[in-house]
């Protein structure tokens, strides 16, 4: 049986030892998640109600909030992000060290939301590269948790010695973009209730 | 029901409705009825709660340009419009030197409606940025998701520099003590505000 992230070479003893030194690694990463909260709307309320006491997620080993970017692992966006705010993300984003991961907490940050507008970024994922999407408008506490444990077990996937599963850094391309322009207006498109209304009205 | 200013021609039609009193002002005599409003004795509308503009959905209704006025002392409200005809210059006085808190309240008009206040000591967008180039997003004219595509909006957005959107207010604070960057005091010096990068030339 062959877990998740599991090493898989001919020498059973090089295996061996890689698997140990990717278990240290990552349980010491996804013990010590160092989040940088970047709230901008209601999303922010239930971030710090998953802060405090009641639900704590320092129990998780996120005890210290780092409002650097430079000291942080995980950014959590809670909240929608309007354009003006995209290169400030971004900025944020590229400040932290590697490894770095994305959770976009709530409706807005994921898609949008209601604000299919033209002040509001469609998805943060146009902008930064997102591991965990939590759904919910804003999530309760408990829903921000399981994508925090979603995000553990996916780092816990991750192998130093596996090129395909290593995280490299992303930089913008010529152009400044993220993705390829037609990506953008695909993912940007109008869904649900949004399609009912028209570019021009 | 106030008197009425004595300007002559100012004053176009006054409505008196649900205990409010709004005054429909013509716009080559706006700054003149405001200064009567403000000084005279009796009227002393020393507060400008807020300034805001309407486009109505028919098009044959003049935008209007509303001033809401209190007087603290008197504890009375008027309410001021001037009616703007859409086919032309949407320009009105500006009434900053009477109010100074009109400065933001007539950015934001401008930013959102376009309507230029002729005398605004720093007329310039307060909600987008600076180098916005869509247009005005509350007139009725305007798409609701924006003119460009979203790889476009995008793209301007993650090009804009954030650092050149500080008020001079907030930079003059910073470079009072003394820890502006040298590259952002030499923008500050250039007043330089930020412009829309163009797209690279498409490689064949």
């Amino acid at each position: 049986m062959k877990r998740v992230g599991e090493v898989q070479s001919s020498n059973y003893l090089l295996a061996k030892f890689q698997n140990l030194v990717d278990w240290v690694v990552n349980s010491s990463r996804a013990n010590s998640l160092w989040p940088m909260p970047f709230g901008t709307a209601c999303c922010a309320i239930e971030f710090m109600a998953t802060a405090a006491s009641r639900y704590d997620f320092a129990r998780f080993g996120m005890e210290r909030q780092a409002f650097s970017p430079r000291q942080a692992d995980v950014l959590i966006c809670a909240g929608r992000l309007p354009l003006k705010l995209a290169p400030v993300i971004r900025r944020i984003y590229d400040q932290m060290p590697q490894p770095k991961w994305v959770i976009s907490m709530g409706a807005c940050a994921s898609t949008g939301g209601v604000f299919d507008n033209y002040a509001m970024v469609q998805g943060i994922d146009t902008i930064v590269p997102v591991d965990v999407y939590v759904p919910g408008c804003p999530p309760r506490p408990e829903g921000l948790l399981y994508g925090i444990l979603l995000l553990h077990k996916k780092i816990k996937g991750e192998s130093l010695f596996d090129a395909v599963r290593r995280r490299d850094e992303q930089p913008l391309d010529e152009k400044g973009l993220r993705l390829p322009p037609e990506t953008i207006d695909e993912i940007s498109e109008p869904f649900g209730n949004s399609v009912h209304q028209f570019r021009s009205s | 029901m106030t008197s009425l200013p004595p300007i002559p021609g100012a004053l176009r039609t006054v409505v008196a409705r649900d205990g409010d009193t709004i005054v429909y002002v013509a716009r080559e005599h706006l700054l003149d009825a405001m200064t009567w409003l403000k000084t005279t004795p009796g009227q002393d509308f020393n507060y400008l709660v807020d300034v805001t503009a309407v486009e109505y959905r028919d098009r044959e209704r003049p935008l209007e340009v509303v001033y809401f006025l209190r007087s603290l002392e008197r504890r009375a409200d008027i309410r001021i419009k001037v009616e703007l005809n859409p086919a032309d210059e949407l320009v009105v006085d500006s009434v900053y030197h009477l109010w100074h808190g009109a400065d933001w309240l007539e950015r934001e008009v401008f930013d959102m409606f376009g309507i230029t206040f002729r005398g605004h000591p720093d007329l310039r967008r307060i909600l987008m940025w600076e180098t916005y180039a869509e247009g005005y997003p509350l007139r009725k004219s305007f798409p609701l998701r924006g003119r460009f595509s979203r790889a476009e909006q995008v793209r301007q957005a993650l090009n804009a520099n954030p650092e050149a959107h500080y008020s001079m207010e907030e930079l003059s604070i910073a470079e009072a003590g003394g820890d502006l960057p040298d590259d952002m005091r030499e923008r500050l010096r250039r007043g330089e505000r930020g412009v829309i990068p163009e797209p690279p030339a498409p490689t064949p």
